[in-house]
């Protein structure tokens, strides 16, 4: 101990300190595999599968015409049939990898501009509004005016989803900013953080929440926004994504098509979400003791 | 007693000596003629208040007699209206607040890591002097451990530590036990006043409490509010390390109580 102290009192400060210690400190243990499993995974999947028993007793009681509601075994005919034909894979990953490279570029531009909105009061009051307004625009309202722009390429898809993925990073970063607490960058200061290290040390680490928000929503909507520019612009010279299946699917009159698109776009959405956002969200706010368990 | 005071007064005069003739004159602290309003409210009036080198002062005062504003003016956080504010030693002044203000993004020890290379401390040097730090305020073992899985008295240590990391010759403490319980405050200042003799830092620190002021100042400023001026200034002559419980402290603490209920009567009256 540092202490050199040797007063009767003052040896003994250091037991009492460590009882506090202990008393007070919080075990924190790690949820079982077996609970997981029961408490997360379970619901949904039960969810999952009343709904298809739920389709197929609609489809048993004839409530509508077959070529309206598929039978679930239909739409399972069509997944093996494209699985076989191998073009499944190369249909998501067109799609996947519009959608990533799109994000990643909506990433780049999404964070400078929102430090400046958060940080320049000037442009804040010139473009936030504007900024945040945008979010309520759907994405597919941009494009007609980007198959104009463009024609009818991969340029005209990315510059769809960077309209629409944009605002969403740029305005979570400005609310993650916003929402630094005052005495954060009081100790910074009293620390010598200002300027550009105060930027770098405190305001964007305490900022990552809001910020991370941001990513997930505007990944929710490069997705969207792509499949919109998909649906729209099918054409041969593009390669096949699950928008111009899903599309195709209506040219056919091919519903258990149709069911199968919708499904898999679902599924991609919601497995990048979970695979990459989810787990980063998690981290972050964990190490911070923000993720409450319940 | 005065013995005691005697002999530390005269340790540290021997201390600057050695180290700097220039600063042994110098206060750690210089406040003249300091006045501050925001907007027409006059919140400090004319405060004149000296910290030698070394020195335990407490500022003692009800709400509004500005307390914290002038900490935070020596802070450098906001400047006075009139007056001068020097700090001698050139480094900025070290902050300790009420809440622990430490960064949850961060362990324990790279909180401290922060503030030591804030302070241009090379990187290497960083790991060792934390730990250093975090063994002075007698939590070894937490360099890991992140904010929320700390107790407490656990943060205001870590703060604490944080604090000594700047290597300030000045450490301003805004009220830092106030929201703990009795028996960790009860502890935490007999660390805080093993850590401020070992160190020989010079501390200016505000509370409200009165017994707590007693307990660990060698001077205590009462400041009367409304606006903030001070109003007396006692000398501690009680030998560390007091108890809170120590009649002398009590004896001390019902005069100044007295005198603190009296500057708060006069504002009842019109």
């Amino acid at each position: 101990m540092a202490s050199t102290d040797t007063s009767p009192a003052h040896s003994d400060i250091a037991g009492l300190e460590a009882g506090l210690d202990a008393l007070e400190t919080k075990a924190t243990d790690r949820t079982p595999v077996r609970q997981v499993l029961l408490q997360k995974v379970l619901p949904p999947v039960t969810a999952v599968l009343l709904v298809i028993v739920l389709w197929q007793v609609l489809v048993w009681a004839e409530v509508t015409d077959e070529y309206k509601l598929p039978p679930p075994a239909d739409v399972a005919d069509s997944l093996q049939q494209m699985w076989l034909e191998g073009t499944l894979l190369e249909v998501i990953w067109t799609s996947v990898s519009r959608g990533l490279l799109g994000f990643l570029l909506a990433l780049a531009i999404g964070t400078p501009l929102g430090l400046i909105v958060a940080r320049v009061k000037f442009v804040r009051a010139a473009i936030g509004p504007i900024l945040s307004g945008l979010q309520s625009l759907p994405s597919v309202a941009w494009v007609p005016p980007a198959v104009l722009w463009f024609g009818l390429n991969d340029q005209m898809m990315y510059a769809v989803i960077l309209l629409g993925a944009v605002p969403s990073i740029a305005n979570g970063l400005v609310s993650g900013i916003d929402q630094v607490p005052p005495l954060f960058l009081r100790a910074g200061k009293t620390l010598g953080a200002t300027g550009l290290a105060g930027a770098r040390h405190i305001v964007l680490p305490a900022a990552l929440p809001g910020y991370l928000a941001g990513l997930k929503q505007g990944w929710a909507f490069s997705w969207r926004s792509l499949m919109a520019a998909e649906i729209i612009a099918s054409s041969p010279d593009l390669g096949l994504g699950l928008g111009q299946l899903l599309e195709n699917g209506r040219n056919n009159s091919d519903m258990p098509g149709i069911f199968l698109a919708i499904l898999l776009i679902l599924i991609v959405g919601i497995a990048i979400d979970l695979l990459i956002f989810s787990p980063l969200e998690r981290r972050v706010l964990r190490s911070r003791g923000l993720l409450v368990k319940n | 007693m005065t013995r005691t005071l005697l002999t530390k007064a005269a340790d540290l005069k021997d201390g600057t000596a050695t180290a700097d003739t220039a600063t042994t004159t110098d206060p750690a602290v210089r406040i003249t003629g300091v006045h501050k309003s925001f907007g027409p409210a006059l919140v400090l009036d004319d405060i004149d208040l000296e910290v030698r080198p070394g020195e335990f002062v407490c500022l003692l005062g009800a709400s509004g007699c500005g307390k914290s504003t002038l900490l935070n003016l020596v802070a450098g956080l906001d400047s006075p209206t009139a007056g001068a504010i020097e700090v001698p030693g050139g480094k900025r002044p070290a902050l300790m607040f009420q809440e622990h203000a430490l960064f949850p993004w961060l362990t324990a020890g790279k909180n401290i890591e922060l503030a030591l290379r804030l302070r241009g401390l090379p990187r290497e040097q960083r790991r060792p002097e934390a730990q250093r730090l975090l063994e002075l305020v007698r939590l070894g073992d937490a360099y890991k451990k992140r904010v929320h899985e700390l107790s407490g008295g656990m943060r205001q240590r870590v703060a604490l530590a944080r604090a000594l990391a700047q290597d300030s010759d000045v450490l301003l403490m805004d009220e830092p036990f106030a929201a703990l319980d009795a028996i960790t405050r009860d502890v935490l200042h007999e660390e805080l006043t093993r850590i401020w003799r070992e160190t020989g830092v010079s501390v200016l620190f505000v509370t409200h409490n009165v017994r707590e002021a007693v307990r660990l100042a060698q001077r205590v400023v009462l400041m009367s509010s409304r606006p903030g001026r001070v109003s007396r200034v006692w000398d501690v002559e009680l030998p560390q390390p007091r108890r809170i419980e120590d009649a002398a402290v009590a004896e001390l603490s019902v005069e100044i109580t007295e005198e603190l209920r009296g500057e708060i009567r006069r504002h009842g009256q019109h």
